[in-house]
């Protein structure tokens, strides 16, 4: 099964990727391998295996609701490109 | 043609818990300096590792009680992907298909009539950062995020498209925030941004079940942002039918400046949210056993309560409904009731009611200030209210003591040594002031013996007048009374 143009390209969209004619082909293939290789996957006959949501036989790990020390404004902002008024700074945000 | 309208809320409540919903950094942020609550864990950093807060689960699961949902034994975390600058992570962790809680209800009443809203689920999500759009003096536009806010336990409740009006929804709303205040599970303020709210709504021919396009509004910052909202998007999709237009299916946001709807972003970029199971968080499994423990620790709710004050206290079902509308005011009641023995609570209470429902309730309006944050405590209330029962201040001169007491956090006795404003009870004092009354006000006391009841009325206000409200108001009737009966 081979993707489609339309499907890479809104591939690429979601990861907010610009792909250029060159790579839309190069990746389209290797997508699709790897979407073939689920196929030999599905072929393994699980009818008697419950679905999971998590492969680790953990559950209920919780912790006690106690705050403790966060890290300082100018840690957080250390690795920012941009920051003002301590704060991230980035493109605008268009709301409407 | 008649139309029918459909509503559905989705509402977001914050958890009071003192940490965040994934790690540990203080979840307390509404005075903090920027980026001063944030960790690895909020910023999504490589290697890092959410873990659950155990209380807001309980939070939760007692949220999903109260709203009468059932709470199924299996339910996991997961991820919502979409890139938006107020996620650090490219994802909020959110529930998808295993919500904590389903099918539930909440009950309103309408005109008299009582209604059930049903709700659909009842989930766990983080909330996230906050943007602050700026404009630099040459008119480039940027945005700036304060993280602190990501992370905040957040509980969303998703109520089925059943509410029909904008009043409807009101009350929907003031019901789930009061439930969230009896828990003490959320502060469920609005304009802080504890509480949101967003709605679908939709219109369609009465009678008529065929789904209507649904129109998505959101940015409606209080009660009132929501009705008016409401009413507004009931008829613009009305006109837009009669006008023989297409509805489009869109998210509108309310301007609350305009009184308008405005289109946000068409659902052609339909989210493509990609949810997967959080692999960072294990599943959860609640016991029959822990749920029904939570069941037993729900505090007194306020159909409860109101039913309770109404039995208890001789009150009306609109006093008791009133008086039960928000915790902090039947706490409040409750205070000053409890102050008092046994055999003299109905009288009491009655005298509590009428401060609260009237003088109290004006001034809090007026000052736009929480009862629980009033300078007027419980014990201030109850003060003025047994100098009032033991004749030390009138009715009418405790109008003016509450005022002063209200904007000064002062005791009623000290205002009214100050100003004077002791009860005369003193027959000769007050029948010396009745007699001066008499002899200036003669059109008034022709009136009465002509009939007219009202110039007594007018001329007890008088005597009031005269001595400032001090006077006994039963003790200045009988006088007058009798002094107008004697003279020719």
């Amino acid at each position: 099964m081979k993707l489609s143009r339309e499907e890479v390209k809104h591939i690429a969209l979601l990861a907010r990727l610009g792909l250029s004619e060159e790579e839309m082909e190069r990746f389209r293939g290797q997508l699709s391998n790897i979407l073939e290789n689920f196929e030999v996957l599905k072929q393994v006959d699980t009818s008697d295996v419950p679905p999971t949501a998590y492969p680790i036989s953990l559950e209920n790990v919780v912790r006690e609701d106690e705050a403790a020390p966060s890290f300082t404004q100018s840690e957080i902002l250390a690795n920012a490109p941009h920051q003002e008024e301590g704060c991230f700074r980035v493109r605008a945000v268009l709301e409407q | 043609m008649t139309y029918e309208t459909i509503i559905g809320l989705e509402v977001h409540a914050q958890l009071l818990t003192r940490s965040k919903m994934f790690c540990r950094c203080s979840a307390d942020y509404i005075d903090a300096a920027s980026n001063t609550h944030v960790c690895p864990v909020c910023l999504g950093m490589p290697g890092v590792l959410p873990t659950i807060n155990q209380q807001a689960l309980e939070y939760a699961v007692m949220t999903a009680l109260a709203l009468n949902c059932a709470i199924p034994e299996y339910t996991k975390f997961d991820r919502k992907n979409y890139p938006y600058p107020d996620l650090m992570k490219g994802y909020q962790i959110s529930q998808y298909d295993a919500p904590l809680a389903v099918n539930g209800w909440l009950e309103i009443e309408i005109e008299g009539h009582k209604r059930r809203i049903g709700i659909i689920r009842v989930h766990l999500e983080e909330d996230t950062a906050k943007l602050l759009h700026r404009t630099t003096p040459w008119g480039e536009t940027y945005s700036l995020v304060d993280v602190n806010r990501a992370g905040v336990p957040l509980l969303e409740v998703v109520s089925e498209p059943d509410i029909r009006s904008p009043e409807e929804a009101r009350q929907y709303l003031m019901k789930l925030r009061t439930i969230l205040q009896f828990l003490g599970v959320s502060s469920g303020n609005m304009e802080e941004g504890s509480f949101r709210c967003d709605a679908n709504i939709s219109i369609r021919p009465l009678g008529s079940t065929d789904s209507a396009v649904k129109v998505e509004v959101k940015n409606m910052n209080s009660f009132k942002a929501v009705y008016r909202a409401l009413e507004y998007e009931e008829g613009r999709q009305r006109g837009v039918i009669e006008e023989g237009g297409r509805l489009l299916q869109e998210t509108r946001g309310w301007v609350e400046e305009k009184g308008i709807t405005v289109s946000q972003r068409s659902k052609e970029y339909a989210h493509d949210y990609r949810y997967f199971p959080e692999p960072d968080l294990p599943p959860m499994v609640f016991s029959r056993q822990w749920v029904e423990q939570l069941r037993s620790r729900l505090p007194e709710l306020p159909e409860a309560r109101r039913d309770r004050f109404l039995s208890h206290y001789g009150l009306s079902a609109y006093d008791a409904s009133l008086l039960t509308a928000s915790k902090a005011m039947a706490d409040y009641f409750e205070a000053c009731v409890k102050l008092k023995t046994e055999a003299m609570v109905e009288k009491r209470a009655k005298a509590v009611r009428n401060w609260l429902l009237s003088d109290f309730s004006r001034l809090l309006h007026a000052t736009d200030t929480e009862i629980g944050d009033s300078k007027v405590t419980p014990e201030h209330l109850v003060e003025m209210l047994d100098l009032i029962d033991q004749g030390t201040l009138s009715g009418a001169a405790a109008k003016t003591v509450f005022e002063e007491m209200f904007s000064s956090g002062r005791h009623a006795a000290d205002i009214i040594a100050e100003k004077g404003l002791t009860q005369i009870s003193d027959a000769e004092e007050v029948e010396e002031i009745v007699a001066q009354v008499i002899a200036t006000n003669a059109q008034a006391v022709e009136d009465f013996k002509k009939g007219k009841e009202r110039a007594l009325t007018f001329l007890v206000g008088q005597v009031m007048r005269q001595t400032r409200g001090r006077a006994n108001p039963s003790l200045v009737n009988k006088l007058l009374k009798e002094k107008l009966e004697d003279s020719p």
